[in-house]
């Protein structure tokens, strides 16, 4: 079979699946009645976020159905990736890209663009490349996965099919995302994703926090948007069309017409800004931390491993607006250009130090949390500060590099977090953990191989992709940039094995119930843990550099016919660097992730409350609480945008518009009633007069007339006969 | 097909009649003649979708033409072209629904109720149908009459002052619409004041103004512009003049509310389509300002303001009839914006839009209906936690609520996606600032949703509240169906409606093709040698590069 004919199939699968499930659910719920109105949280005040709990255990009703329906889609999808990308393969060796087009979606009329190109028609098509491939794969092995383990985690939870529809459905707005052919239907699949994750952060809908958090995800995501569209319309208005192929054909074909005022970095900060709202970056981060509110296998799925990648993905996607932005402010900046020339000209210089500075933000948030899931939250942020960054040093496969490991670890991480919440009934707060190591071996072991990964220990994925990123950017000449990423891989150690210290080493520091309670998580959750866990462990093996191995890394070269061709003149050189430079840097980085896990070993071991952290917290007084409380960010767009700008701005609106612009037909009419009061006045006084006079006359004269009113109808008809014989009359005689 | 829109014009009247002969004991009878006679009005108006003339030409087409008022010139003129009859389906369509919709809503003097809507639907038609200015108005006023009984008989506790509201507004800017007709009127034959007439025999036939457009001296053109403008921005309503219809749909019933919202309001913009845009062109293309702004740039600031107002005071209704009124505003301001980027998109996507919110604005007035008929109250705060008792219920809000903040796949982001498309064509700072509105949309439906559905079911009342029944999800299913069909494939919409956008871009544009005309022979006069033609590209569509 042709690539072009799976192609199609991939997110059909998922999408049957969401109908399926969602239609057993309708019906199984509609006559019921409020069934489904979710549990609270287990045990705890309103401020727990994961709604697990053990409830008395009802029937659910098609649980098995749901059970078996959706992870089948799922895998099915997965299994038409691989065919499809084995036919594309077969068809052109990874060098093309294969577009399926499946019906022409918006024929928006001939328009005239910028530069007096007709615009094209818009298809509704999906494309296969190398990237698209990449990310075909793992979100579909990943996704699998998930929703096998959501089989066991979610298994008592009466929203069960609601569950698994939305969870579908997911599935195939990230598979629309990954194969849209063209920025619009990106956008579909982009959109789509967004109403996913607003409706899976709210799955515990009864929960105030909840379904704030899931409004919150989508609003903020809007406001990346509003610059995604942008962006598309500006695509659209440089180059007539906004399918991939064909924008970026015209781009490399004459990358200086499109380059010039600045248009493409205008195009490319639009694009951004969308990016920053999906993947969470400053200032749009916001929203990722309370979407944890969610099951804990949606964080893991939409919240981590694919939904958050997807502004990464883009970018990548668009690696060769964001080249030519560079190349073209470089050559507007000179020789030596400042640090705010290139914010104003270089749209990839943007990228690298939005990136780099989420990074290094989100770390110090992550340092001083408690909750479990917000831990991996905050480290999630700060990693795809990480991929942005090395996307900004213009190395997009070392960017991607690091989604793809990152999919695997913090996958594990969080279907592992999920597991200790599930064993200590619905209990997040890791100050009431501790010691769990031998009581969940299963879930410790994988957790630690990810951990290990993410904290970059050599020879584990992390440890590639991070350093790759690392090396780029020191070549790229961002020395300040590099110096913040090594400080953030510090902070990122030293905050996972805090995680791991205070969750499964000491003693246990939860209720005497919750630990009769803790068992080990069924074999539908542990194995998914096992295979994240084992490709946390070897994926990073694609991606050895060349100067360990002395061959090309396979990962790179199977990127590289996606990175667009330029001329001359608009590529970039590659950075080399002297192998030295690069063991040393390697080895900086090594030295600084052990410094932080050997700080986090030190500080977090003994009887609760650790010692350290206490008196170093106490030290610095008012900085910690700062930190503890996430910088008050949230207050502070709370008090401006929402309760300032948003509502305090819609009631002063709403006043003027009762009190203003309705005066326009109130005062209108109010005119027209006061000036009818003195014509009435003038017509009583004068007018009538003169007609009262006319009319008492004709009254008078009519008063004898009345008579003939007899209300009869025999009089009436009799009247009307003789009337009509007298006309027949007059008639005849006239005639 | 000839007497096919006489048909679609007269046949409600046929039903009114039929309906006035029903014994008034007998509401069923009454409700099941209104509703078969609705229902045959919209299977009959379906030769409009499937005929194919008008994928292939902006004419007008099923045209019928009778002398009416000779000595005025007045004729019974109709025609309808792509434009005109996709807001006939849609108004047989919603009409039908409107009638299904009202079966246990309306329980008091059923027989005037469903006289009413049926002589609205005439009106409503007529006024699509319409290719003569006399008779054009004739519809535009009859029409109000039963909406006005509509919403002052059956309405909310205030019906009176939002039935007297609606009417005189709408009427105060026709007298300004119809001051505009009398002056085209006279312009083409004799003449008045200082503007010297055309000559010609006297008529009301729009056609013929459409084709006399470039003889209307800009001045006039200017005047008329603005006359129409007042008649036409109330009805659409454009901020200022859109007070009417928050108290208009508030007090109005269920099925008064989709109308209004889902047909009258595009009479306002199709007014626009028809008569301010071709009959104005030079209006259009006059660099003249007021205060900074050209006439199209005043229209295009008040659009936005009416995204942007509407949608900020949606934000903080508590009435969620009043929420979806101010969410109107805002979408109409999407529409007007489109039709005056003065392009192929912008105008395609500005028709396609006013569906669009006929059927998702239609859609959340049948919606908060439901609850209505069951609660007897509107006030979102009486709410909460409903998707636990009517599960169903709140999946088809959710629907319809997607596609009003334009979410993929659904209606609405095709048109706003078309409409933005053409205003960042036509001044990319325009489509920025109504992208707000498409960020504030979502924020405002998205809290009237938590509110109503999600939290915890406080009201004691609405623990008993019945999910919907299969009456009322085949009142929705049409419009949820719609709404899929023109979010995944909207071509054969965009075709019925390509060749008439085409006819008015052109029309609008002819100003600026006339003076590069003339620019051009100017240059080849003075024999400049290899001069390089300008493209003829309307000032509007003309790039705001840097």
């Amino acid at each position: 079979m042709r690539a072009a004919a799976i192609l199609p199939w991939i997110p059909v699968f998922p999408l049957i699946g969401f109908l399926v499930n969602g239609l057993l659910y309708l019906v199984s719920h509609s006559k019921l009645g409020g069934k489904d109105a979710p549990k609270g949280p287990h045990g705890h005040g309103d401020d727990s976020h994961d709604d697990h709990g053990h409830g008395e255990h009802e029937e659910i009703p098609f649980a098995s159905v749901h059970s078996i329906i959706g992870p089948a889609a799922c895998a099915l999808s997965f299994l038409a990736s691989l065919l499809a990308i084995a036919a594309w393969w077969g068809e052109t060796h990874g060098h093309e890209s294969i577009v399926a087009t499946l019906w022409s979606w918006m024929p928006m009329g001939e328009n005239a663009t910028w530069f007096g190109a007709k615009a094209l028609a818009l298809d509704a098509a999906f494309r296969i490349d190398a990237l698209s491939a990449l990310m075909l794969f793992f979100v579909t092995l990943i996704g699998t996965l998930i929703h096998v383990y959501s089989v066991g985690y979610m298994g008592h939870d009466p929203g069960y099919g609601r569950y698994f529809s939305y969870l579908n459905l997911f599935m195939f707005a990230m598979l629309t995302l990954v194969l849209g052919a063209s920025l619009p239907v990106m956008f579909v699949g982009w959109e789509g994703v967004g109403l996913c994750s607003y409706l899976l952060i709210g799955f515990y809908w009864t929960k105030t926090w909840a379904a704030d958090a899931g409004k919150k995800a989508f609003v903020v995501n809007r406001i990346g948007d509003f610059g995604f569209v942008l962006g598309i319309f500006g695509c659209f208005a440089l180059f007539g069309t906004t399918d991939f192929d064909r924008m970026f054909a015209l781009a490399s074909a004459d990358p200086a017409r499109y380059a010039a005022g600045g248009l493409m970095t205008a195009v490319c900060l639009a694009l951004f800004i969308g990016a920053c709202g999906k993947s969470a970056q400053i200032p749009l981060y916001v929203w990722l931390p309370d979407a944890m509110a969610g099951p804990t296998p949606v964080s893991a799925l939409i919240h981590a491993a694919t939904m958050v990648t997807a502004g990464v993905y883009m970018v990548a996607r668009c690696n060769g607006f964001y080249r030519i932005s560079h190349e073209w402010a470089l050559k507007v900046l000179g020789e030596h250009p400042t640090i705010g020339g290139l914010l104003t000209h270089d749209a990839s210089f943007v990228v690298a130090v939005v990136g780099g500075a989420t990074a290094l933000f989100a770390a110090t948030m992550g340092l001083a949390q408690t909750d479990i899931k917000k831990v991996l939250a905050y480290s999630t942020v700060s990693q795809l500060g990480y991929m942005f960054l090395g996307c900004g040093a213009l190395a997009f496969s070392s960017g991607m590099f690091h989604v793809f490991t990152h999919a695997w670890f913090k996958a594990c991480l969080f279907l592992g977090a999920g597991s200790v919440i599930h064993a200590l009934g619905g209990e997040q707060d890791m100050t009431k953990m501790g010691g769990l190591r031998k009581l969940i071996p299963h879930t410790f072991l994988t957790m630690f191989v990810a951990t290990l990964a993410i904290a970059g220990v050599p020879g584990l994925a992390g440890f590639f992709s991070k350093d790759a990123i690392l090396a780029e950017t020191w070549g790229a000449g961002y020395k300040v940039l590099w110096a913040l990423a090594v400080l953030t891989a510090g902070l990122t150690a030293f905050y996972m094995f805090r995680l791991i210290k205070m969750t499964f080493y000491g003693t246990f520091r939860g209720t005497p119930e919750q630990l009769k309670h803790v068992h080990e998580s069924p074999a539908s959750m542990t194995v998914p843990l096992y295979v994240l866990a084992a490709g946390a462990a070897v994926v990073g093996w694609l991606g050895i550099p060349k100067f360990i191995l002395g061959k090309e890394n396979a990962f790179e070269s199977f990127l590289e016919p996606v990175i667009l061709k330029l001329p001359a003149g608009w590529a970039a050189e590659a950075h080399e660097m002297s192998h030295s430079t690069e063991w040393s840097l390697m080895l900086t980085s090594v030295g600084v992730a052990f410094a932080g896990i050997g700080l986090a070993w030190v500080f977090y071991s003994g009887a609760y409350p650790f010692a350290m952290p206490a008196r170093i917290a106490a030290s610095l007084g008012g900085f910690y609480r700062l930190v503890r409380d996430k910088y008050r960010v949230d207050e502070l767009y709370e008090a401006v945008f929402v309760n300032g700008l948003i509502k305090k701005g819609g009631r002063f609106l709403w006043e003027i518009d009762a009190r203003v612009v309705d005066l326009i037909p109130n005062g209108a009419a109010g005119l027209a009633l006061g000036l009818s009061h003195v014509s009435s006045w003038f017509d009583r006084t004068f007018v009538d007069g003169a007609v009262n006079g006319v009319g008492n006359m004709f009254q008078a004269a009519f008063r004898g007339m009345h008579r003939v009113q007899t209300g009869r109808a025999q009089n009436y008809a009799l009247t009307m006969a003789v009337g009509i014989f007298g006309f027949v009359c007059l008639y005849l005689l006239l005639k | 097909m000839n007497g096919l829109l006489s048909l679609l014009i007269f046949l409600p009247v046929v039903g009114t009649l039929v309906v006035l002969f029903v014994p008034r004991e007998k509401p069923s009878v009454v409700r099941w003649v209104t509703t078969l006679f609705a229902g045959a009005e919209f299977l009959l108006s379906l030769p409009l979708w499937t005929f194919a003339g008008f994928r292939r030409s902006g004419d007008f087409f099923f045209r019928e033409t009778h002398d009416w008022i000779p000595s005025l010139g007045a004729k019974y003129a109709l025609g309808v072209d792509g434009i005109s009859a996709l807001l006939i389906l849609l108004t047989t369509l919603l009409s039908f629904i409107s009638v299904y919709a009202s079966f246990t809503a309306i329980t008091k003097r059923e027989k005037e109720y469903y006289v009413f809507l049926l002589l609205l639907e005439t009106g409503m038609v007529g006024v699509f149908c319409a290719l003569d200015f006399f008779l054009f108005y004739v519809f535009w006023e009859v029409m109000l009459v039963p909406m006005y009984f509509l919403i002052g008989i059956w309405g909310g506790p205030r019906k009176l002052y939002a039935a007297i509201k609606f009417f005189l507004y709408t009427l105060a800017g026709s007298v300004v619409m119809l001051l505009a007709i009398i002056a085209l009127y006279f312009f083409n034959t004799s003449g008045f004041l200082w503007w010297k007439g055309l000559g010609n025999p006297a008529t009301f036939d729009i056609v013929h103004f459409q084709a006399i457009a470039s003889s209307i001296p800009p001045d006039l053109q200017l005047w008329l512009f603005w006359a129409f403008f007042l008649g036409f921005a109330i009805k659409v309503p454009m901020f200022p003049f859109h007070t009417w219809l928050p108290d208009a749909h508030v007090e109005a019933p269920t099925a008064g509310s989709v109308i209004l919202a889902g047909v009258l309001l595009k009479m306002g913009t199709y007014g626009f389509l028809r008569f301010s845009l071709p009959l104005c062109p030079d209006a259009l293309a006059s660099p003249a300002r007021f205060l900074g702004l050209t006439s199209v740039g005043w229209v295009a600031a008040l659009s936005i303001v009416g995204i942007i107002y509407g949608s900020m005071v949606a934000m903080v209704q508590k009435d969620m009839k009043k929420l979806v009124a101010y969410s109107s505003v805002a979408h109409l301001g999407f529409v007007m914006l489109g039709l005056f980027a003065l392009n192929n998109a912008g105008i395609q996507g500005g028709i396609l839009q006013s569906i669009n919110h006929g059927l998702s604005t239609g859609g959340l007035f049948l919606l908060v209906g439901i609850v209505y008929e069951r609660t007897h109250t509107r006030m979102i705060a009486d709410y909460g936690g409903l998707s636990g008792v009517m599960p169903v219920y709140a999946m088809l809000f959710m629907v319809i609520l997607l596609a009003s903040i334009g979410l993929p796949l659904l209606n609405g982001f095709v048109g706003e996606f078309t409409i933005l498309t053409g205003v960042f064509l036509a001044d990319w700072r325009w489509a920025a600032w109504a992208s707000l509105g498409v960020i504030l949309g979502a924020a405002y439906m998205l809290w009237l949703y938590q509110r109503v559905f999600f939290g915890e079911l406080t009201n004691e009342k609405n623990k008993g509240l019945e999910d919907v029944n299969l009456r009322e999800i085949l009142t929705l299913a049409p419009l949820i169906a719609m709404c899929f069909w023109i979010g995944l494939y909207p071509k054969p919409f965009f075709e019925m409606t390509a060749k008439s956008a085409e006819k008015i871009v052109a029309a609008v544009s002819a100003p600026h093709v006339r003076r590069a005309a003339q620019e051009s022979a100017a240059r080849l006069a003075s024999a400049a040698p290899l001069a390089v033609l300008p493209p003829a590209v309307p000032a509007a569509a003309a790039p705001e590069v840097k």
